[in-house]
């Protein structure tokens, strides 16, 4: 419990650091990390396929895709930059604040310490994909293939 | 203080979306409202593992969570495109000066 509380607390930190963060590429690392922090939460919980999918999709190739698309733009000038860095204080500076605020509120009115849940019978997360949710990895091959479509039919350069 | 473990980590879901949430209502760039969006789907990822965990059906959970983040690979790339294009058309990712789809 201990170490849930750590890295919960890790996990939020990094989460801040991403949305505060000036520099887009250090919103991008920050995103990475807290996709780390995701998936060791993950392994805790024994989900460690999803985990391992988390570590490996979100912390890797996202990561890929934002850093590829922020050098694809333009970067600030230093003036830009200061003006800018003026601006993110004095819309985030309230960020922390209600993050400890909303805090402070949900672990006052906690809730109750005992839940209980409806067990089901457990089942192997491969005999769930391949059985019971098999539709789905038809899914997930149409939605990826829509996704190479979409990015094909982005980057097609005019022929004139 | 006598917390659940499903109070400790709803309590620490319901934060990351309040951070996503404000980050996507506060800021005018689009990469970091994709960034706000990648926010809040990682805190229903954690939410989805530990609702399999507790019930006892990591199985499920696991299986929606990685459908869930083949989604989420997909949107960003085709959102990641969709951004790019924009910033080859008008020069800036910043929403006020994007007018050309008003009304």
């Amino acid at each position: 419990m201990m170490i849930d509380l750590i890295l919960l607390s890790v996990l939020l930190i990094m989460v801040i650091w991403t949305v505060m963060a000036i520099r887009l590429v250090r919103s991008a690392v920050g995103l990475a990390l807290t996709s780390v922090v995701l998936s060791i939460l993950m392994f805790r919980l024994n989900a460690s396929l999803a985990a391992v999918f988390e570590l490996s999709v979100c912390a890797g190739l996202i990561s890929v895709i934002f850093i590829t698309t922020i050098s694809f733009t333009r970067r600030m000038s230093k003036s830009d930059f200061k003006t800018r860095r003026r601006q993110r204080l004095s819309k985030f500076w309230p960020l922390p604040l209600i993050i400890i605020a909303a805090a402070i509120l949900l672990f006052w009115r906690h809730f109750p310490s005992e839940v209980i849940f409806i067990r089901v019978p457990a089942e192997n997360v491969r005999d769930v994909l391949w059985n019971t949710r098999h539709i789905d990895l038809f899914g997930q091959v149409l939605v990826l293939l829509a996704g190479a479509f979409g990015v094909v039919a982005l980057f097609k350069e005019n022929k004139k | 203080m006598n917390v659940s473990l499903f109070g400790l980590f709803s309590v620490f879901v319901i934060l990351l979306f309040i951070a996503g949430t404000y980050s996507i209502l506060v800021t005018f760039n689009l990469i970091r409202a994709l960034i706000g969006i990648e926010i809040l789907i990682k805190a229903v990822t954690l939410l989805i593992i530990l609702a399999g965990y507790l019930t006892g059906n990591l199985g499920l959970a696991q299986a929606i969570a990685i459908t869930l983040i083949v989604i989420e690979v997909v949107f960003m790339v085709v959102a990641g495109g969709i951004v790019l294009s924009i910033f080859r058309h008008h020069g800036t990712i910043d929403t006020r000066n994007l007018r050309d789809l008003k009304g």
